[in-house]
């Protein structure tokens, strides 16, 4: 159903000098890791991409020692020279992109496309804005001289693994905390090298510390008793579990988890922009993203124009190679979410839903869903509930904007919410009535650092990004 | 012959109305000296639940009403106390003088937090200059429904935990203080003649042991504030509980109710909004 044959137009990925193994960058070094080590894929080939050194608890440790003792002086270094570091480091990501692009691809399975236009200017971006928040703190609001919190036990999740690094470690290095991140296990080859760009930068040694490993060691580092911060974005399941471990220990947390988002479509919308909107916010890093919108509600009166339009448009998405400039949907990033894919995929069809995807072939090895489309869902099929993480929309309809208001907060999440009309009035009146973090009107899927981010109700707590991502990683 | 007193019965606050506990049970509340001074209702976990209803049902008309509504009638509290200082004081016992500096110090702080309602937005929303063509705004909501465990200084510090979760509007379920309950029911009569819509503040008396737990784990609980937790054991498992549908949860800490306030207590039960339109002709 293809409107166009593309040739192949890979990216190199000989910019990428990739290591047979990598250690843990403990104060400002590579070291060994105390656990066995354990291997990155490229999910698009299931071929080893390196050895990734497993830190244990000691490792953790040490870690977070190396990060107390450069405490005392990222801290008192004037606010100025900070963010001198930090300017230091976005340049040198825009210097390094196409190789940060090309590795992100290799180790996640986005499209390079993506991983080229979105991830790395945004990266670059998030450091860029609060490089320049570093020494204008007292006129934040919160205070003449609001306090870093001390060190920061940061985990984050392998959708955006470049991303999410540089929302966690760009405000809080501003704000004079040092840190001990813990990358997604499937994903942990860009935040080591960031580590060596904060290498190149000379950034004094254990300001920022990058222990790699899986949900241990993860564990480890949000209950090290001398961490002082705890942020993480990952699922909703495990943000409990550390919302509980933190309770009594006085740490402060924000947590950025799980979303069911609505996508509402009215009949007066533009419906091509909202057919790109709705592709956008669920096809989008094969719907490895929090804030997607997964849950379409039509209303009934243009149902049929909008799937007709919707199923076309999917048609002429390319599905392969994340390394192919022209590759729209990639690989799903592991065996196991490709699993919790195929699961509720098809919990939807025994729970009555119909299923629906565009002709296509899928490559052989790696791991791969493509584009699919539930219709006839009722709001208590688990795929209208639960958070596939995955390139599935689940389809519903509405007759009035109340019960549009009323189905999209009918779910215990709340990070975003897509209108899509062409009535200001109703646009203003929509926004209020949702309970949703981010709201995004005739558009989906937008991120910039001025921008605060982060959830209503389970979709947790604290934003990143903006004036209010400050407070995270301040002493207020 | 003097008069016999007619005494008040003191009941719970729920819903805009006075109901005894459903369980029929009351505990007896002493004056410092250790003289009977009422039967106060001890309420239980349906009474929690009954309030959380009641929370959630005023939650849309209390967050939709305008700012300058909630604010207009926050002060309308403010004016109301402060028409009841005599009996404040009197209720407060102690000394008369620093009673009525703790009524004063309330109504004051009522006035403060009512000034609030229509600039805490112009504060802590933002507008953020993304780097494309789109508008782009941040402003603060309520969370929704919260649950207060009241400190133990019966007006003064009632007030200053109630007064900022319910102006940038919130609704609430308040645990009053469990050995000084008394002012926390004669300020729902205040509450209930302020043009508060009922359900906005509920008040419960009882025992802080028992009524904490439920309403920490309550699933239709957005926030938790614990300031009135004394024993560290149950403020953690308050707070356990409360990790299971990601309540806000304000820790307990030691408080000086006389000092300045700050935002601390309006912007931990808030939630950020941010608004993205793309511009085009």
């Amino acid at each position: 159903m293809s409107i166009f044959e593309y040739a192949p137009a890979p990216e190199s990925r000989d910019i990428v000098d990739l290591r047979p193994s990598y250690g843990l960058f403990v104060n400002g070094e590579f070291v060994d890791g105390g656990g066995a080590p354990f291997k990155t894929v490229n999910p698009a080939t299931e071929e080893k991409l390196a050895e990734v050194a497993m830190a244990s608890a000691d490792d953790v440790d040490r870690a977070v020692q190396a990060a107390r003792k450069a405490y005392g002086v990222w801290s008192a270094m004037p606010g100025a020279e900070r963010a001198k570091y930090l300017f230091r480091i976005a340049r040198i990501i825009q210097e390094r992109a196409r190789e940060l692009a090309v590795l992100e691809s290799l180790d996640n399975g986005k499209p390079i496309r993506e991983s080229r236009d979105v991830d790395l200017p945004l990266v670059a971006a998030h450091f860029f804005y609060y490089a320049g928040w570093a020494d204008k703190l007292e006129h934040a609001g919160f205070g003449a001289d609001p306090r870093p919190l001390g060190v920061a036990g940061q985990v984050i999740p392998w959708n955006f693994p470049l991303l999410m690094l540089a929302w966690k470690i760009a405000p809080a290095l501003a704000c004079g905390n040092t840190v001990v991140l813990k990358p997604a296990e499937t994903t942990p080859l860009t935040a080591l090298l960031f580590a060596e760009i904060c290498q190149q930068a000379d950034l004094p040694p254990g300001v920022v510390n990058i222990v790699t490993g899986a949900g241990e060691t993860g564990a480890a580092v949000v209950a090290h008793p001398d961490v002082n911060k705890v942020a993480f974005t990952g699922s909703t399941e495990v943000g409990r579990i550390i919302a509980r471990t933190v309770a009594g220990t006085g740490k402060k947390l924000t947590l950025e988890l799980g979303g069911k988002a609505a996508n509402i479509v009215f009949e007066d919308a533009a419906l091509d922009q909202a057919v790109e909107g709705i592709v956008n916010g669920i096809f989008f890093n094969q719907g490895h993203v929090c804030c997607a919108g997964s849950r379409l509600l039509v209303q009934e009166s243009v149902q049929d124009e909008l799937l007709t339009a919707l199923k076309r448009r999917l048609g002429t998405l390319r599905l392969g190679d994340p390394l192919d400039k022209n590759t729209d949907i990639g690989a799903i990033n592991s065996a196991e979410q490709l699993a919790k894919i195929r699961s509720l995929s098809d919990i939807g069809e025994q729970e009555g839903a119909e299923r629906w995807s565009p002709a296509c072939e899928l490559p052989e090895r790696g791991y791969w869903f493509p584009p699919t489309v539930f219709t006839g869902v009722a709001q208590s099929h688990r795929i209208a509930r639960e958070e596939v993480f995955g390139p599935v929309l689940s389809v519903l309809t509405f007759r009035t904007p109340a019960e549009a208001v009323e189905k999209a907060n009918n779910t215990p999440y709340g990070l975003s919410a897509g209108i899509w009309t062409e009535k200001g009035s109703r646009i203003l009146w929509m926004a209020g009535k949702l309970r949703a973090g981010v709201v995004w009107a005739n558009t989906f899927n937008r991120f910039d650092p001025t921008s605060p981010f982060g959830g209503y109700k389970e979709s947790g707590y604290g934003r990143e990004g903006g004036l209010l991502g400050l407070e995270a990683y301040l002493d207020v | 012959m003097s008069r016999l007193a007619v005494r008040k019965t003191y009941k719970l606050y729920i819903g805009g109305a006075f109901p005894r506990s459903e369980s029929g049970r009351s505990y007896a509340v002493t004056s410092s000296k250790g003289d009977f001074l009422a039967n106060a209702s001890r309420a239980s976990r349906k009474d929690v639940r009954d309030a959380v209803v009641a929370a959630r049902k005023a939650f849309p008309g209390w967050s939709g009403a305008t700012a300058y509504n909630r604010g207009q009638i926050l002060y309308r509290i403010a004016e109301m106390l402060e028409g009841r200082r005599a009996q404040f004081a009197e209720e407060l016992g102690g000394g008369k003088r620093s009673a009525l500096e703790a009524v004063d110090a309330a109504v004051d702080r009522l006035v403060w937090y009512a000034g609030w309602s229509d600039k805490i937005a112009s504060v802590h929303g933002t507008a953020n200059p993304v780097a494309g063509p789109y508008f782009n705004l941040s402003s603060p909501e309520p969370t929704g429904v919260v649950g207060v465990i009241a400190p133990a200084d019966p007006l003064l510090g009632l007030v200053s935990v109630v007064a900022p979760v319910i102006v940038t509007g919130n609704t609430c379920v308040v645990v009053a203080a469990e050995g000084a309950p008394l002012p926390s029911i004669t300020l729902a009569e205040v509450l209930a003649t302020s043009d508060l819509p009922g359900g906005v503040v509920n008040v419960l008396t009882g025992h802080q042991r028992e009524l904490a737990p439920w309403l920490a784990a309550h699933m239709d609980v957005n926030g938790l504030d614990l300031t009135g937790v004394d024993d560290t054991e149950l403020a953690l498992s308050c707070e356990q509980a409360a990790a299971e549908n990601l309540k806000r949860v304000l820790r307990p800490a030691a408080e000086d109710w006389r000092a300045a306030p700050g935002l601390g207590r309006m912007t931990r039960f808030l939630e950020t909004k941010t608004v993205w339109h793309p511009m085009g002709v």
